[in-house]
C-alpha cells in the first residue's frame, strides 16, 4: 500500500478541518438538513428557543440567560453534526480535486476513417467525443476517455487512478484491453474505441464517488434513519403530551425546558454521525485503493456469506513449483537431479526455474560445462522440452508425452514410476516425467504452492461465518487436494464461467450473498450476478462495468479486506445507535426531577447524580448531548475496532462497550459538566 | 411475602410451563393444516364451514387479502354486536327486562369486545340480557381471540416460509383456531369451573332473604361458559361487574389458579408454536424466556409491594402480616391477587380478582407498566406473539448491526420497508395513550370522572387509555368511565390499539414472507441465546420505559415517594 501514501491524507488534516468548519455553517441551510430528520428537528427547536430568548431579552421576562445558553448549545449540536459530515467529506473532496486535474480538457486524435488509414486523424476536444469514436494515442498522449484498445499494444501510466507508478501493458483483444481516460501512454501507439460518453467516464464516476456528490442513502442507512425518525416522533409525542400531563399536576413547563428534554432524548448522537460514518466507510475503501460504485456495494460486502476465489493468484502463487524428485529404481537421486537441472537450465518458465532451484538445493547442480548443450524448446506438438548434449539426450514433459516419445506404454514402465505418478496426481500435484537416452529415469513433482498465511485467513473468515469457495480449472482430484491444503470450504473444479454463474445463482436462491472478483470479459456475467463483484483495474472494460467495485491494485486477495471494511461500517453504525439510545436513561434522571421538583419536591430523590440546580441539570444534559457528538467524530470516521471473530463474540464485546458504556458514561459526563456549569455560575 | 404465597405462584407457573409444549405443538399442527386428535370431532364441522364459504374464499391470501378479510370480518362483528346491544330490549332471553344500551356505551362495548379488549363501562349483571351476553359478547370473546391467533399464525408464516406471496388464509385460520383450540379448551375448562362451584344456568336471578330479613337479589346466569373463554381468549369481560373478584366468577383458590393458567396458557404456548413452525424450537423458547423474565420481575415487585402492607396503616397499629388487603378478596390474599394482576395485565386480558386501584403505588405500577410495554409479555392470544415479534425485529435491527451485517431475524433481512412498518405500529401506542391522556388531563369534562386527586387521579387516566390502547380492558377503577367522552375516546383508543397496530404489522409480514430465508452461520446474529433474550428485555424496557417515564414519574412514582412522607390520595 506504500504507493497510495501520497493520497492518504491525515484524518484531521488542518486544511480539511478549516474547510469543514466553514461547510458546517453552510450546511445549516434547512433544505439540506431536511435529509437528516433528527438534526433537522434539532435545528427547528433551536430556532424556536432563539426566538423565545430574543423575546424574553427584549421584554425583560423569563430567564433569558438560561434560554440563551440552551439556544446556543442547541445550535452547537446542529453545527457539530454538520461538522462531522463535513470532515468525512473533506478528504474525499481533496481527492476529487486532484482527480479533476487529470480530467482537464485534452485534445483527442480522432480517426477520420475508422476502417481505413490509422494515420489520418483530426484533433477534437475530448469533451466532444462520442461513443464508438476511434482515437489514436501516441507516446505522451493522455487517453481522452474510457475505451477499449482495438489495435496495437502500449505501455500506459495509470498512476493518476491507481497511485501505482509502474506502467501497465494495454493491448487489443484479451483481458487487458481496457484503458481509462486520464491515463498516459508511455510508449507505442494504440487505437482506442471510446466506450464511455464524456461525463460518465471512470474518473468522472470516481470523482462523484469520493466527493459524495452522487451519494444516495444506502438501504441500511435508510432503514436506520427511519428507526431514528420513528424514535424522534415517539419522543416528540412524549414531550408534547407532557405539557398537558404536567399541567394536570399543576406544573407549567416552559417551552425551553421541553425543547431541552426533546433534544436530549431524540437520538442526536447517531443522527449527527450517521452520514459521516457512511462517507468514512467509502473513504476507507478508497484509501484501500478499491472504488465502490455505490455505498450499497460496501454494505453488501459486510453481508457476504460466500467468497468465490480464483485459485491462481489468490489462493496459490500463480505458478506451480517443483518440490520433489522421485527416481526410478536403479537411478541415483543425484543423477536424476542433475538430469533435471540440465533439462531445465535454459528453460525460462517459472516452472523450469523452480526445477533448477530444487536441483541445486538437492546437490544435482552444476555440471562442468553446458557450452555444447543444445536446448530443445517446448512445442505444442511434442509437449516436451529438454536438452541434447554429446552422448546425452534428456527430455522432460507430461507423463503421457514422455511415454509416447519413448514409444512405450504406461503398463511397461517400472512399478515404482507408476506409483510415484499416481501419488503425485492424487495429492493434487503435476507429475513431469524425465527420460534420458530413451529410458525413464524419474518423476519431478510440480506442485501448486498455497500462499503461506492463506489458511489462517480462511479460518478467520470461517469464524466470521463466511464460506470460501475455490474456483479452478484443475481436475477434481487436483482441486480437492489444494482445497484441503488451503482450508477452503468448497471448490468448483474444471470451472467454466457458466459454472461460476450457476454456482452464484444457486447460492443466492438459498438467500446467501456472494462476493467474487474477476478480470476477464467472460467473468462479466458472474461479476454482475454476484452481490459484490470486484473487478480488477487491469481487467477488461466489460468486467469493470459488470462489477460494483474496482480494485485499482488488481489484487484479488483484497476481497477479504473489502468484506472486513463493509462489516466495520455496519458495526460502527449499530454500536453508535446503541450508545445513543442507552444515553437517554441518564438524561431522564437529569431532566425529569429538574422538571417537576417545584411541584413535587419528593421527585428530587430521582436526582441520583446530585446535580446542582434544576437549570444546571437541564443545561448540563444539553451540553453533554452536544459535546458527545464531537467526542465521537474520530470513532465515527475511523470505525470501531474490528476483529475477525464470530458474531456472538463481536456482539458481546460491542454490547459491553457501547451498550453498557452508553448507559454509564452520560451519568459521569453530565455530572462533570454540571460541576463546571455550577462552578462558573452559568445556571 | 410468605413461602406459601410463592408456592401458590410457582404451582401456577409450573402448570403454564407444563402446557407449553403439548398445546404449542397442537397449535403448530392446527396452523399447518394437519390432522389433529380433534379432527374426528370437529373435522366435519370445519369442512362444513369452509364449504359454505366456497372454494374461492379459502385460497391462500397475500397479506392484503388476509388483512382485508380480517377487517371485513371484524367490521361485520362490530355491526352485529352494536345492533344486539341497541335492541336487546325487544329480543328474547332477557329475563330481567333490560332496555337497549345507549349509543355511546353500545359503541364503546362493541369496539371493546371486537378488539379483544373487553373494557366494560357498565355492570354486566345490571345492563346486559342473557342473549347479549351469550350471542353478543361471548361469541366475540371467541372470535376476537381467534382473530388474534389467526394473525399470529400469519406472522409466523412470514418468517417460516421463504420466497412466497401468501400468508395463509384468514378464514381457514379463524375457523381452525376456534374449532381446534378455543372451543375444546373452553368446554373442558367450563366443566371444571362448574365442578368447582361456578353457576351455569339460564335463570335470571334468585331472591334471597338475608338474616336481617332484607331482600337480596342474587344475579345468576351462564357464568362458567363465559368465564372459560374470558380467560382463555384473554378477553377479560366479566359476567359480573366485580369480575373475577365475584364469588360466582371465581369461587375458590383452585378456580383462581385455573383462571390464571387459562390467562397465560395460549399466549405462552404460541411461542412454542412459533418455534416449531419456523423449524427451530430454541427461537420459541428464547421469546418465552423474555416474557417470563419481565413477567417474573413484575410479579416480584408487585407481590413485594402488596405483601409489605401499607406503612401508613402499619404505623397506626394495623397488623401488616396479611399485607395490603384493601380491595382484595380474603380467599385469595396478596400472593394470588398479585399474580392474577400481573397475569391479567401481562396478557391483554383485563379480568381482575382484586381492585388494582387499591394496590400500593408500586404494586399498581406493575400492572400499568405491563400494559404500557405494549401487551407483549406474553400479551393477548396471538396479539402478544406478533407484538413481541415486532419488538424482536426492532431489537435485531438495533443490535444486529453491531455484528457487522444487515440485520436479519430468522434469516429474513430487516430492511427499509420492515422498519417503516414496525415503527409505524410502534407509534400508535404513545400517540393514543399519551395523546388522549394529555387531552383528558386538561379537559374539565374528563377530570370530573376522576375519583381521586393528585398523582393517583393521573394514574387512573393513564391506566384507562393504556388499557384501552393495549386492548387489555382492565380498569384501575375509581374512574367513572360511562360518560360520552370516555366511551367515545376509549372506543377510539381500542380501535387504534388493535387495527391501527395490526395493519402495518401485517404489511410487514407481507414484506417478510416474500424474502428468501437465508441460512444461519457463525456470522449471523444469534437469536436463540441469553444475549438476545437480554437484549429484547432491554429494548422492551427502554423503549417502553423511555416513552412513558415522564408520565410515570408524575403518576405512580411520585405517589410512592409521597406515601413515604405520609401523603396519600
Amino acid at each position: 500500500m506504500s504507493h497510495s501514501q501520497a493520497r492518504a491524507l491525515s484524518l484531521f488534516d488542518g486544511a480539511i478541518l478549516r474547510r469543514a468548519a466553514l461547510d458546517a455553517v453552510v450546511k445549516l441551510d434547512p433544505r439540506r438538513l431536511a435529509r437528516n430528520p433528527v438534526i433537522f428537528v434539532t435545528e427547528v427547536v433551536a430556532a424556536v428557543v432563539t426566538v423565545i430568548f430574543v423575546k424574553d431579552l427584549v421584554l425583560g421576562a423569563g430567564s433569558p440567560m438560561f434560554e440563551g445558553q440552551i439556544a446556543l448549545w442547541l445550535w452547537f449540536t446542529v453545527l457539530f453534526a454538520n461538522f462531522a459530515e463535513a470532515v468525512a467529506e473533506g478528504r474525499g473532496k481533496a481527492q476529487a480535486d486532484a482527480l479533476r486535474k487529470t480530467r482537464s480538457d485534452t485534445v483527442a486524435k480522432r480517426l477520420l476513417f475508422p476502417d481505413g488509414d490509422d494515420s489520418l486523424f483530426e484533433g477534437v476536444s475530448s469533451l466532444d467525443l462520442e461513443l464508438d469514436d476511434l482515437v489514436v494515442c501516441e507516446p505522451g498522449d493522455v487517453i481522452p476517455a474510457d475505451g477499449e484498445v482495438v489495435r496495437g499494444v502500449a505501455s500506459v501510466n495509470e498512476s493518476a487512478i491507481t497511485g501505482e507508478s509502474a506502467p501497465v501493458i494495454r493491448e487489443s483483444g484479451g483481458d487487458r484491453s481496457a484503458v481509462t481516460g486520464g491515463t498516459t501512454v508511455l510508449s507505442d501507439r494504440i487505437v482506442v474505441r471510446i466506450t464511455a460518453a464524456p461525463g460518465s467516464t471512470f474518473i468522472d464516476r470516481m470523482i462523484a464517488l469520493v466527493e459524495g456528490a452522487s451519494r444516495q442513502k444506502t438501504p441500511n442507512e435508510l432503514a436506520l434513519s427511519i428507526l431514528l425518525s420513528g424514535l424522534t416522533l415517539i419522543f416528540l409525542i412524549t414531550v408534547v403530551t407532557l405539557w398537558g400531563i404536567a399541567g394536570y399536576s399543576g406544573t407549567v413547563v416552559s417551552v425551553t425546558v421541553l425543547v431541552a428534554l426533546l433534544v436530549t432524548l431524540i437520538p442526536t448522537t447517531i443522527g449527527g454521525l450517521l452520514s459521516a460514518i457512511g462517507i468514512a466507510g467509502m473513504d476507507r475503501l478508497i484509501r484501500f485503493n478499491v472504488v465502490a460504485t455505490s455505498g450499497r456495494a460496501v454494505e453488501a460486502a459486510g453481508d457476504v456469506d460466500t467468497l468465490l476465489l480464483d485459485k491462481t493468484g489468490t489462493i496459490t502463487f500463480g505458478n506451480r513449483m517443483a518440490t520433489e524428485f522421485v527416481a526410478v529404481p536403479g537411478v541415483g537421486a543425484a543423477a536424476l537431479a542433475e538430469a533435471a537441472w540440465l533439462a531445465s537450465h535454459a528453460d525460462e518458465t517459472p516452472e523450469g526455474r523452480s526445477i533448477v532451484a530444487l536441483a541445486q538445493g538437492s546437490g544435482g547442480a552444476g555440471p562442468k560445462s553446458t557450452a555444447d548443450a543444445v536446448f530443445v524448446p517446448f512445442t505444442a506438438q511434442t509437449r516436451l522440452s529438454g536438452v541434447d548434449l554429446p552422448g546425452r539426450s534428456i527430455r522432460k514433459g507430461a507423463v503421457d508425452a514422455v511415454i509416447r516419445h519413448l514409444g512405450t506404454t504406461l503398463a511397461e514402465t517400472p512399478a515404482a514410476f507408476r506409483e510415484a505418478v499416481d501419488r503425485i496426481a492424487r495429492t493434487g500435484g503435476t507429475p513431469l516425467a524425465v527420460s534420458e537416452n530413451g529410458r525413464l529415469i524419474g518423476v519431478i513433482h510440480l506442485k501448486d504452492i498455497v500462499k503461506p498465511d492463506i489458511k489462517e485467513r480462511f479460518a478467520e473468515l470461517r469464524a466470521m461465518g463466511i464460506r470460501t469457495v475455490m474456483v479452478t480449472g484443475d481436475n477434481p482430484v487436483t482441486a480437492a487436494a489444494i482445497a484441503s491444503e488451503a482450508g477452503v470450504d468448497d471448490f468448483i473444479a474444471e470451472a467454466t464461467p457458466q459454472d461460476k454463474l450457476a454456482y452464484i445463482r444457486s447460492e443466492q436462491t438459498h438467500g446467501r450473498l456472494i462476493a467474487m472478483c474477476g478480470d476477464g470479459t467472460n467473468d462479466a456475467p458472474a461479476l454482475a450476478q454476484a452481490d459484490v463483484g470486484v473487478a480488477m483495474q487491469s481487467g477488461t472494460q466489460a468486467a469493470r462495468e459488470a462489477g460494483n467495485m474496482v480494485d485499482l491494485d488488481s489484487n484479488p486477495t483484497k476481497l477479504i479486506e473489502v468484506v472486513a471494511i463493509g462489516k466495520q461500517l455496519l458495526m460502527t453504525r449499530g454500536s453508535l445507535t446503541t450508545f445513543s439510545i442507552a444515553n437517554d436513561v441518564a438524561k431522564y434522571f437529569a431532566i425529569i426531577p429538574a422538571l417537576f421538583v417545584a411541584t413535587w419536591p419528593e421527585l428530587s430523590r430521582l436526582n441520583v447524580m446530585g446535580l446542582a440546580s434544576p437549570e444546571s441539570a437541564i443545561l448540563s444534559a444539553v451540553i453533554f448531548n452536544a459535546l458527545i457528538i464531537v467526542a465521537l467524530i474520530p470513532l465515527a470516521l475511523k470505525g470501531i475496532a474490528y476483529r475477525p471473530v464470530g458474531a456472538a463474540a463481536v456482539l458481546r464485546r460491542n454490547l459491553l462497550v457501547y451498550g453498557v458504556g452508553g448507559l454509564i458514561l452520560p451519568f459521569v459526563g453530565i455530572k462533570a459538566v454540571d460541576l463546571v456549569v455550577a462552578a462558573l455560575h452559568l445556571a | 411475602m410468605t413461602a406459601i404465597g410463592w408456592l401458590q405462584c410457582l404451582v401456577v407457573v409450573a402448570l403454564v410451563l407444563a402446557s407449553v409444549v403439548p398445546l404449542g405443538t397442537h397449535m403448530a399442527r392446527v396452523y399447518a393444516g394437519e390432522r389433529t386428535f380433534l379432527s374426528p370431532v370437529f373435522g366435519p364441522l370445519e369442512r362444513g364451514f369452509l364449504h359454505l364459504a366456497g372454494e374461492r374464499a379459502v385460497r391462500p391470501q397475500s397479506w392484503l387479502g388476509y388483512t382485508l378479510a380480517m377487517l371485513v370480518f371484524n367490521a361485520a362483528g362490530f355491526l352485529l354486536l352494536y345492533a344486539i346491544l341497541r335492541i336487546q330490549g325487544v329480543l328474547p332471553l332477557n329475563p330481567q327486562g333490560f332496555d337497549g344500551v345507549d349509543p355511546a356505551l353500545a359503541f364503546n362495548t362493541a369496539v371493546s369486545f371486537v378488539t379483544n379488549t373487553n373494557w366494560q363501562a357498565y355492570g354486566g349483571e345490571t345492563t346486559m340480557s342473557h342473549l347479549t351476553q351469550m350471542v353478543g359478547l361471548t361469541v366475540q370473546n371467541f372470535l376476537s381471540a381467534a382473530t388474534g391467533m389467526a394473525l399470529a399464525a400469519a406472522m409466523i408464516r412470514a418468517f417460516a416460509k421463504t420466497g412466497r406471496e401468501a400468508l395463509g388464509n384468514f378464514w381457514v385460520d379463524l375457523t381452525r383456531s376456534t374449532l381446534y383450540v378455543l372451543l375444546p379448551l373452553s368446554i373442558v375448562l367450563a366443566l371444571a369451573f362448574v365442578a368447582f362451584g361456578m353457576p351455569q344456568t339460564l335463570a335470571g336471578s334468585v331472591e334471597a332473604t338475608t338474616l336481617e330479613g332484607a331482600k337480596q337479589i342474587i344475579a345468576l346466569g351462564p357464568v362458567a361458559s363465559q368465564e372459560a373463554i374470558k380467560e382463555l381468549g384473554t378477553n377479560g369481560g366479566g359476567f359480573f361487574n366485580a369480575n373475577a373478584a365475584h364469588p360466582f366468577e371465581n369461587p375458590t383458590a383452585i378456580t383462581n389458579a385455573l383462571e390464571i393458567w387459562a390467562l397465560l396458557a395460549i399466549s405462552a404456548a404460541l411461542t412454542h408454536t412459533f418455534g416449531r413452525m419456523v423449524g427451530d424450537k430454541r427461537q420459541g423458547w428464547a421469546i418465552l424466556t423474555v416474557m417470563a423474565i419481565i413477567l417474573g420481575g413484575a410479579l416480584v415487585v408487585a407481590y413485594w409491594a402488596e405483601a409489605g402492607g401499607n406503612p401508613l396503616l402499619t404505623a397506626l397499629g394495623v397488623d401488616p402480616t396479611m399485607g395490603n388487603m384493601e380491595g382484595k378478596e380474603v380467599r385469595f390474599g396478596t400472593a394470588a391477587s398479585s399474580l392474577y394482576a400481573i397475569a391479567t395485565t401481562g396478557t391483554s386480558t383485563g379480568a381482575v380478582n382484586a381492585m388494582h386501584e387499591s394496590f400500593m403505588p408500586l404494586g399498581g405500577f406493575m400492572p400499568l407498566l405491563l400494559i404500557k410495554l405494549g401487551e407483549i409479555v406474553p400479551g393477548g392470544v396471538g396479539s402478544g406473539l406478533f407484538g413481541i415479534l415486532v419488538i424482536a425485529v426492532l431489537t435485531v435491527f438495533i443490535a444486529g448491526l453491531m455484528v457487522g451485517r444487515t440485520p436479519e431475524y430468522l434469516g429474513k433481512k430487516i430492511e427499509v420497508k420492515e422498519m417503516k412498518l414496525a415503527m409505524l405500529a410502534q407509534l400508535i401506542l404513545p400517540l393514543s395513550i399519551l395523546g388522549f391522556t394529555a387531552v383528558a388531563a386538561m379537559l374539565p369534562t374528563a377530570l370530573a370522572s376522576l375519583a381521586n386527586a393528585g398523582p393517583h387521579g393521573l394514574t387512573e387516566l393513564l391506566y384507562a387509555y393504556a388499557s384501552a390502547t393495549g386492548n387489555n380492558g382492565s380498569a384501575f377503577a375509581g374512574l367513572s368511565a360511562n360518560t360520552p367522552w370516555f366511551n367515545s375516546t376509549l372506543g377510539i383508543a381500542m380501535f387504534l390499539g388493535r387495527f391501527g397496530y395490526v395493519v402495518p404489522v401485517m404489511a410487514m409480514a407481507g414484506s417478510l414472507v416474500v424474502k428468501t430465508r437465508g441460512t444461519a452461520s457463525a456470522g449471523t446474529f444469534p437469536t436463540d441465546g441469553p444475549l438476545f433474550v437480554g437484549l429484547v428485555v432491554a429494548v422492551i424496557l427502554i423503549l417502553g420505559g423511555l416513552q412513558f417515564f415522564p408520565a410515570f414519574a408524575l403518576g405512580p412514582i411520585v405517589e410512592h415517594l409521597l406515601m413515604a412522607t405520609g401523603r396519600t390520595f
